[in-house]
This record gives C-alpha cells, sequence and structure tokens, in this order.
C-alpha cells in the first residue's frame, strides 16, 4: 500500500492482478475476522440439526452425526411459532407503511412548506429524538391498558406507527431535492399535497427505501415492548415468544437454534436482497430509532 | 409519477413572463400560494405530530411526574416529593447495575478501534469481494437479539459450550462464564461487541470513503508514509465520525437490555438463582423490574429519569471535549 508514493513506476501499480497480489494480508485479516464473527451463527445452524444427545457431548462434534431436522417441526410444538410469525410480520409490516406515510407526510411539510410554527413543532420532533426510549414505556403501557389493548395487535403497532427519527431521515432527503421540480407545478396550480404525492415522494424512494428497511428490522427484533403488553403467547410476536421458549425449554438448545433460526431468516434475507439500501440507511441515518 | 422528472421546468420568473404576468401579479400568487400551504403544513404534520405528542412527549413529562410520587395498591398516584430519588440514592441494587452498566459501556468502546480497523482495510482501493466481507460483519447487527443470546450462551455454557472446550485442548479451565460473578460482565461485553461492530464499521467506512483522495497525494507528496498518512491525515478527517459513533455508542449502551437480559436469563423464572445476576443486572433492566413486575412505578420512574440525566450530561461531556480533538474540515 505504497501506491500514492512519487515512483516511478507508479503507472504499473494500476494493473489490478498486480495490486491484488500485494493485498493479500488485508485479506487474511478479513477473512479472520469474517470467520470470527459468522462462527457463533454458523455454529447455531449446524446445533440445530442436532439431537438433543449430540448437542452435549464432550468433545462437541462439528458436523451432526446425522442431520436431525426434527428440531424444526418442534419448535411449532413448543410454541404458537406460525401464529407469533404472523403476528411479528403483521405488526412490522403495519408500522413500516405507517411510517413511511405518516413520517414524509410531516417531513415534507417541514422541508418544504412556510407556516407559523414549524421551528417550534420541529423542535417538538427533536426532542422526542433524543429522549431515550424507556422514559416512554411507563405512560404508553398505561395508555394501552386504559384502551383495553393489552394483549392485542393494536398494542403491539400503534405506538411504533410515529417516529420524530422517520421524519427527521426523510426531511433530509427532501430538503437536498431541487425545489424547481415541485416550483412548476405549483404554479400549474397544483395543491401541496398533489406536488408532494406525485413528485416529491417518488424522487425521496431511496430515503423512503431506506427508512422502510430500518423499520423494517426494529420492529421485527423488538423486543421489550411487546414484552410488556402483549403476555398472551399466541399474541406475541417473536422476539417476546423465543424469550420465553427459552425459559420453558431451557436444556433444548437444539430446538431454541431453530427456533432463533427461523426467526431471523426473513430479516436475513431482507438484508441479503437489499444490502444496499440497508447499508446506505444506516450510514445516512447513523442512528437507531 | 407521471411527470417526467428529467425536463427541467422553466424557472419561474421566465414562465411568469411567457404567460404576459408583469412583478406584482406574480407576487400576489405566491402569497396566495404560501396562504394556502399553510393550511397544507399543519394538516401534513397533524397525523405524526398528534401521534408522537400523545406517545412519546406526554409520556416524558408523565414519567417525570410519576418519578415524585407513589404507586398506590389500587392504582393512583401519590405524590411523595423527592422520596424516591432518595430511596434511589441508598439502593445497593441500583449502584450496582449503574457500575455494571457502566463497565458494559466501557467495554463496548473498545471495539470502536476493530470497527476502525475493518474500515480502513475495506476500503483499501482495489480490494475485491469486499461486499463480500461487508455482509459477514453485518449479519450480526441484522440478527435477532433474542436468537443472538440463545447461540451464545450455548457458546459459553460451562460444560458443554465450545468455548471451554477450545480452552480445554490448550490446557485451561474454563468457568461458566455467565453464571460466574467474575467473567459475567466480560461474556456479555464480548457478545455487545460483536453486535455492534459491523455497525459502527459500516459508519466509519462512510466517513473514510468521503475523505478526499487528493490529501492522500499531497502528503505523500511531502513525503509521509502510511503509518503517517493515517495520522495525519485519516485519523484527523475521521475524527467527526469517530465522535458520531462513540456518542452514538455511549447513548446505546447506557441503554442495554435485550441482550443482557435474555443472556444472563432473566426472561427465566430462576433468573435470581443465577449467582451472577447482580453483576449482570443493567440499569434499564433494574428499571424493568421495579416498574412492570415489583410494581413499583413511581420508583421505576425515578431510575429511567435519573438514566435520562446521564446520558445528557455524557453526552455534554463528550461535546464538550470534542473541541480537543475532533477536526472539522
Amino acid at each position: 500500500m505504497r501506491e500514492a508514493t512519487t515512483d516511478p513506476q507508479k503507472p504499473r501499480r494500476s494493473r489490478r492482478g498486480g495490486r491484488e497480489g500485494r493485498l493479500w494480508p488485508a485479506h487474511v485479516l478479513l477473512t479472520l475476522g469474517a470467520v470470527i464473527t459468522v462462527f457463533p451463527l454458523v455454529w447455531e445452524v449446524l446445533t440445530s440439526f442436532k439431537s438433543f444427545g449430540e448437542s452435549v457431548r464432550v468433545p462437541p462434534t462439528i458436523l451432526p452425526a446425522h442431520w436431525d431436522w426434527s428440531n424444526y417441526s418442534k419448535v411449532f410444538d413448543s410454541i404458537p411459532f406460525g401464529q407469533q410469525f404472523v403476528n411479528t410480520f403483521v405488526m412490522a409490516l403495519l408500522r413500516t407503511a405507517a411510517q413511511i406515510l405518516l413520517c414524509s407526510m410531516a417531513a415534507y411539510a417541514f422541508a418544504r412548506i412556510r407556516f407559523p410554527g414549524r421551528g417550534l413543532i420541529f423542535l417538538g420532533f427533536l426532542a422526542v429524538l433524543m429522549v431515550p426510549g424507556q422514559l416512554f414505556l411507563l405512560p404508553q403501557y398505561q395508555i394501552m391498558q386504559d384502551l383495553g389493548w393489552l394483549d392485542s395487535m393494536q398494542a403491539l403497532v400503534i405506538p411504533g406507527m410515529f417516529s420524530a427519527f422517520g421524519t427527521f431521515l426523510l426531511r433530509q432527503f427532501f430538503m437536498g431535492l431541487p425545489e424547481e421540480l415541485e416550483e412548476a407545478a405549483r404554479l400549474d396550480g397544483a395543491n401541496p399535497f398533489t406536488v408532494f404525492w406525485r413528485i416529491a415522494l417518488p424522487l425521496a424512494k431511496p430515503g423512503l427505501l431506506a427508512l422502510g428497511i430500518l423499520t423494517f428490522l426494529w420492529s421485527w427484533n423488538d423486543l421489550m415492548w411487546p414484552l410488556i403488553v402483549n403476555t398472551d403467547p399466541a399474541k406475541m410476536p417473536l422476539s417476546a415468544g423465543l424469550a420465553s421458549l427459552q425459559g420453558a425449554h431451557l436444556t433444548e438448545y437444539p430446538i431454541l437454534m431453530a427456533g432463533s433460526l427461523l426467526a431471523t431468516l426473513p430479516v436475513i434475507v431482507v438484508f441479503v436482497a437489499m444490502q444496499r439500501q440497508f447499508i446506505q440507511g444506516i450510514a445516512f441515518s447513523g442512528m437507531k430509532g | 409519477m407521471s411527470l417526467d422528472v428529467r425536463t427541467k421546468p422553466a424557472e419561474p420568473a421566465q414562465r411568469a413572463r411567457q404567460d404576459g404576468l408583469d412583478q406584482r401579479e406574480l407576487r400576489r400568487r405566491e402569497r396566495r400560494f404560501q396562504h394556502r400551504d399553510k393550511w397544507w403544513g399543519y394538516v401534513l404534520i397533524a397525523p405524526a405530530g398528534l401521534g408522537l405528542a400523545v406517545f412519546y412527549l406526554w409520556p416524558v413529562v408523565q414519567t417525570l411526574y410519576y418519578s415524585f410520587t407513589e404507586w398506590g395498591a389500587f392504582g393512583g398516584t401519590s405524590w411523595i416529593g423527592l422520596s424516591n430519588y432518595r430511596t434511589l440514592v441508598g439502593d445497593p441494587e441500583f449502584w450496582q447495575s449503574l457500575g455494571n452498566t457502566g463497565i458494559y459501556t466501557g467495554l463496548v468502546l473498545l471495539g470502536i478501534p476493530i470497527s476502525m480497523a475493518l474500515a480502513v482495510l475495506l476500503n483499501i482501493k482495489g480490494l475485491r469481494g469486499t461486499g463480500f466481507y461487508r455482509t459477514f460483519y453485518f449479519l450480526p447487527v441484522v440478527t435477532m437479539p433474542a436468537a443472538v443470546a440463545v447461540v451464545w450462551r450455548w457458546l459459553y455454557n460451562g460444560d458443554v459450550g465450545i468455548l471451554n472446550h477450545a480452552l480445554s485442548t490448550i490446557g485451561i479451565d474454563g468457568t461458566y462464564w455467565v453464571s460466574d460473578p467474575h467473567t459475567i460482565r466480560f461474556a456479555v461485553a464480548v457478545v455487545g461487541v460483536w453486535m455492534t461492530v459491523g455497525y459502527n464499521m459500516i459508519l466509519l467506512l462512510a466517513g473514510l470513503q468521503s475523505i478526499p483522495g487528493d490529501y492522500y497525494e499531497a502528503a505523500a507528496l511531502d513525503g509521509a508514509g502510511r503509518v503517517r498518512q493515517f495520522f495525519s491525515v485519516t485519523l484527523p478527517l475521521l475524527s467527526p465520525t469517530l465522535f458520531f459513533t462513540t456518542v452514538l455508542s455511549v447513548i446505546q449502551s447506557l441503554q442495554v437490555f435485550d441482550l443482557v437480559y435474555l443472556i444472563i436469563g432473566a426472561n427465566t423464572t430462576n433468573a435470581l438463582q443465577n449467582p451472577a445476576f447482580g453483576e449482570g443486572q443493567t440499569v434499564v433492566m433494574l428499571f424493568f423490574q421495579k416498574a412492570f413486575f415489583d410494581n413499583q412505578r413511581g420508583y421505576g420512574a425515578a431510575i429511567v429519569c435519573v438514566l435520562f440525566v446521564l446520558i445528557m450530561a455524557l453526552t455534554a461531556v463528550q461535546f464538550r471535549l470534542q473541541k480537543r480533538w475532533v477536526h472539522y474540515a
């Protein structure tokens, strides 16, 4: 990696093969790190295919002696896994859709429309952004209890529909769009909602996608709120269901691993499929909601 | 969506001239738009704003209020002033959980140099397979914490865990990592680092990629070697990102819950039989316990209020200190 020096041989370095050859120490380090990082997940996969007897064998076997698929079906007997899967999916999807819609509306207004009190209202949004999540929990629980929404899908979804973070993220996107595009439509008589819906929103697609992916991930993995509001196993999402499975079947680790993998799989699939948007979203926001 | 954004629209003034409008007419139109827009502003913000006010902003005020009250046996609150806070100061459980949280935060911060090293390696020009590496390092970030806890508890298992087996092959006797008071904090922090390295790496990589290549060329012309370039160019120019990463890590670590809760087994009925429970318990776990299980909501509220003040204070200190080491180009 001395390519930046004023060396007479400099042009030769631009040849890819030569450079790549000298980068092997970087590859060694990165591969070593990657192996360490992925090992626990690989171990989870391997253990999920072992019988209980094999999983506790000393010394441990690396590959399962015979691949036992029954742990995956046992997950469905131990907890209402299918129901919890549906719960998680519906919760994550509704939260994500609502956040994209509500946050983008507010974000557009903050970015483009002048009205009295805008600064003050935005300050309120920023305040929410800065407060740690635990400060909301008690009164939120109280509201759910008063409405009779404990152990319901509403409890899982509704507070998660609103996000100061999402509004902030999308506001940044709208501010970055060239204003002229909207001005033309406005002079033609379109109202701000039409301009927002037909012009600004389609242009902000990368931002919407980033927010959507992040919201989906956080909702899918969310644990504390579901633990508090939904205690009926049939009404829980997977995160809470897995936690309770761990309590009830403490020693059945292969089943736990199988359940964990099934629960995580959808997010991994989304991540692998939309990696670029995912990483852009993280890099752009740098924050957790 | 039907509008083609690639056609550059005419400037408003130019359009006005084409339409034969004079300046006064144009201004009048603009005023009319602004008047009409005003209402649209409120309409667009209302749903998100009301939701945030009801579910987030007002709850903060309420929690603050709760922290000065005692929760009666049949609901209802009575004002007890600073009593909860006084109890807090004398509560060894609170101080221990605070200490545990502090140690966890410190240990997780040690992961930032690892993220930094990985980001620097991935930023090498012409390196192939970066997407591949990125995917692997990022997998722990997207894995459900409940799943993470399951596998790590198993790796750490004192009897049949692979960690102890690996250690025994080099002649070291392992321990029951998550139920040994001496090791639990480190055991949990290792998982914390494992889960956050990929996340911080992505942030730092974005920071590195925003450093213009000219700086390195200039430094090289001045005879700076690779190491010198790192300390004189990379580090100062990356310092805003490093600062940001540090602040975020501290804020998030102080609020750690899921991971620790699941790893020390607080979700199980026999959690308190874990001899290391006290050494593992964090502030948010204590809050969770007090507010939702012991029915001491006022006390729980006081705990999170103190945590909030602490986070604010630590963040403020970091912003103070940044003048010493953060360089904005």
